[in-house]
């Protein structure tokens, strides 16, 4: 008997018998489609937060200053020194605070953070339109603001807010540019905020002094580099105080996100792989009580000069092609699952093809694996035992 | 010339007992018989004679206990289960009392079964399970399946798909039970044609009047054999 013809009577039993065939499809088809969907939301979530810390900045490093004693800020001033070091490539220190933002009649509360102009390339945050923060503005405490997106909505609706002025604080401001969309992050909106010159947003504030840096390393090759040496540096500044000072490294952050997500999605596809196994002894099961119903025509089949192999073959490759169907079909409600939970849910997704190739490679062994028992049975029954029964 | 040839059976002292309820019946008691090509051979017998049991050792289903069986020139004792397979196959076309069709096959599909196990490709199996419904006058029914054919066409297919693999050896087990008495005889007419055409015939019923119809009569009481004489004209 050929495989061909072994496939074809196979599917003519399967279209025989569609509830049954569909029922038992059904325990692969659930498994298979929570393998896929499950596993593109977890890759999904895990590139989200790869990407969400990357656009925190490119070779970022953030410093936090606690300080020592009566010490707890540094200034301006040694802040820039901190670009002398090796590996450092620019330096963006930041003084942050919260304001009532004003503009004919809507006012909206929003944070505000007073930096350099190096927070452009630091932060890898741009203006869409009108200019950023520049040396100057710093220098003479000009009262500029840039806006984000969010903030420039609720202010400004629509139209463009680059040339008005705002009141912050009851302060004016003239907005001289408008921040690029930027998304959200795990610590709130990057486009409801204000940026200031540092020297107003210390006065505007009434606070003196940086406990917030951002820093940017020369290449990925030399952010260790430049951790190593920014740690050295606080550590004298603060008189081998280690305590008085936090430096996050970027690619740290990065890895412990993706080793996170990474067990997530380990322990979903290890529960999407136990409704496998569930469906795959669905269909032993249906695959035992088929062997009992057909035991006469496998008779029949055996008087005709059917082989055990032969009668082995057609029960494996009924249950290989109950399962790899499912599969099939699960693959697709998958796929659809996690697009349409993209969709309308927002979450990333990745789809990969890897996946998608194993749960069926996977289903079609579940397939044969708990059908050997079955077709086992049926190709070991006597043809006269078989040809009695009715 | 024919009596020179090997007959198509010949089983010596064949023996076959069962434990019943622990006491142990003898099917089959030194049963010895030999049929040559070209024979219509009744096997008549009550019921518990032992008949079904010569059946499934004449149509290799099952195996003595002790005995030679030789089949169309090959001793089938000691063949293993896979070349008793291959023997029911090539050597046997088998026409049963329930006619044993598969329900949700075609009568071309029926037909076709027995080929698809010899490996035959598709378009060869297709002509010649055509052939085969030509023979029994159902090539006008060939896609209708088994429940939309009345029980004598059922039983036509049912020959047809012994005659498909043109075996030398034609089995019928009490082929004319389960119809009518008009159907029967019409059943019975088309074994007598296939008979004619040279076909080698071994008939097992319970039924004198159908037994009469054969060449040669061999009665079986309590698994013994009994040659009745040559019967009814064919």
């Amino acid at each position: 008997m050929k495989i061909t013809q072994g496939i074809k009577m196979a599917f003519n039993s399967i279209l025989s018998n569609k509830l049954r065939s569909f029922l038992t499809m059904l325990g692969i088809i659930i498994g298979v489609s929570a393998v896929i969907s499950l596993v593109a939301l977890g890759q999904g979530s895990a590139k989200q937060v790869t990407e969400q810390v990357q656009s925190l900045g490119s070779n970022l490093l953030t410093v936090f200053i606690t300080g020592r004693g009566t010490e707890s800020t540094v200034d301006y001033d040694y802040v820039m020194s901190l670009q002398n070091l090796e590996g450092v490539k620019a330096v963006s220190p930041v003084v942050s605070g919260n304001v009532t933002a004003k503009y004919s009649g809507v006012s909206t509360d929003v944070s505000v953070e007073g930096t350099n102009d190096a927070y452009e390339d630091v932060r890898d945050f741009h203006v869409q339109e009108g200019r950023f923060l520049l040396p100057i503005d710093i220098e003479y405490r000009h009262q500029v603001a840039l806006l984000g997106v969010t903030t420039a909505q609720e202010l400004f609706g629509n139209s463009s807010p680059v040339g008005e002025e705002i009141y912050l604080n009851g302060i004016s401001f003239k907005v001289v540019g408008l921040l690029e969309e930027k998304g959200s992050t795990a610590s709130g909106s990057s486009d409801e905020i204000i940026l200031i010159p540092l020297s107003t947003a210390e006065r505007l504030l009434r606070s003196s002094g940086i406990r917030n840096i951002y820093i940017q390393a020369e290449s990925q090759e030399q952010i260790n580099l430049a951790m190593m040496q920014l740690e050295n540096e606080l550590t004298n500044k603060f008189r081998g105080d280690e305590d008085s000072y936090r430096v996050f490294n970027q690619q740290d952050l990065i890895e412990s996100m993706a080793s996170v997500s990474g067990t997530m999605t380990m322990m979903l596809t290890g529960i999407a792989a136990i409704s496998l196994l569930v469906g795959g002894i669905g269909i032993m099961n249906i695959m035992l009580v088929s062997v009992t119903e057909r035991t006469k025509e496998i008779g029949i089949r055996k008087a005709l000069g059917a082989k055990k192999r032969d009668i082995l073959i057609q029960f494996l490759i009924e249950s290989t092609v109950v399962s790899g169907m499912g599969g099939l079909i699960g693959i697709c409600i998958g796929i659809g699952v996690a697009l349409t939970l993209s969709k309308f849910m927002s979450m990333d997704v990745v789809l990969s093809m890897g996946v998608s190739l194993a749960a069926f490679a996977f289903s079609a062994f579940v397939g044969i694996f708990f059908g050997i028992f079955p077709a086992n049975k049926a190709a070991s029954l006597k043809p006269i035992d078989a040809l009695r029964s009715e | 010339m024919s009596e020179r040839e090997l007959p198509i059976i010949q089983i010596n002292s064949l023996n076959k007992s069962y434990k019943l309820g622990g006491e142990v019946v003898k099917a089959l008691d030194n049963a010895s018989m030999t049929v040559h090509k070209g024979d219509f051979v009744a096997i008549i017998g009550p019921s518990g004679s032992g008949k079904s049991t010569l059946m499934n050792m004449l149509g290799c289903l099952d195996i003595p206990d002790s005995g030679q069986y030789y089949l169309d020139g090959a001793e089938t004792n000691t063949l293993s289960e896979n070349q008793l397979a291959e023997i029911r196959n090539e050597k046997i076309g088998f026409i049963f009392q329930g006619f044993n069709l598969l329900p949700k096959l075609s009568a071309q599909e029926n037909v076709e079964l027995p080929l698809i196990y010899r490996g035959l490709n598709n378009t060869n199996r297709k002509v010649r399970a055509l052939e085969a419904l030509q023979m029994v006058g159902l090539e006008d029914r060939i896609h209708h399946t088994p429940l939309q054919l009345s029980g004598g066409q059922q039983q036509r297919v049912a020959i047809a798909r012994a005659l498909a693999g043109n075996p030398p050896l034609l089995l019928a087990d009490e082929p004319t039970g389960a119809l009518d008495t008009k159907t029967g005889k019409e059943v019975m007419h088309l074994i007598k044609n296939l008979n004619e055409q040279g076909h080698t015939i071994v008939l097992i019923t319970h039924d004198l009047s159908i037994a009469e119809q054969a060449k040669r009569v061999i009665r079986i009481q309590d698994g013994r054999l009994r040659e009745e004489g040559r019967g009814g004209v064919g």
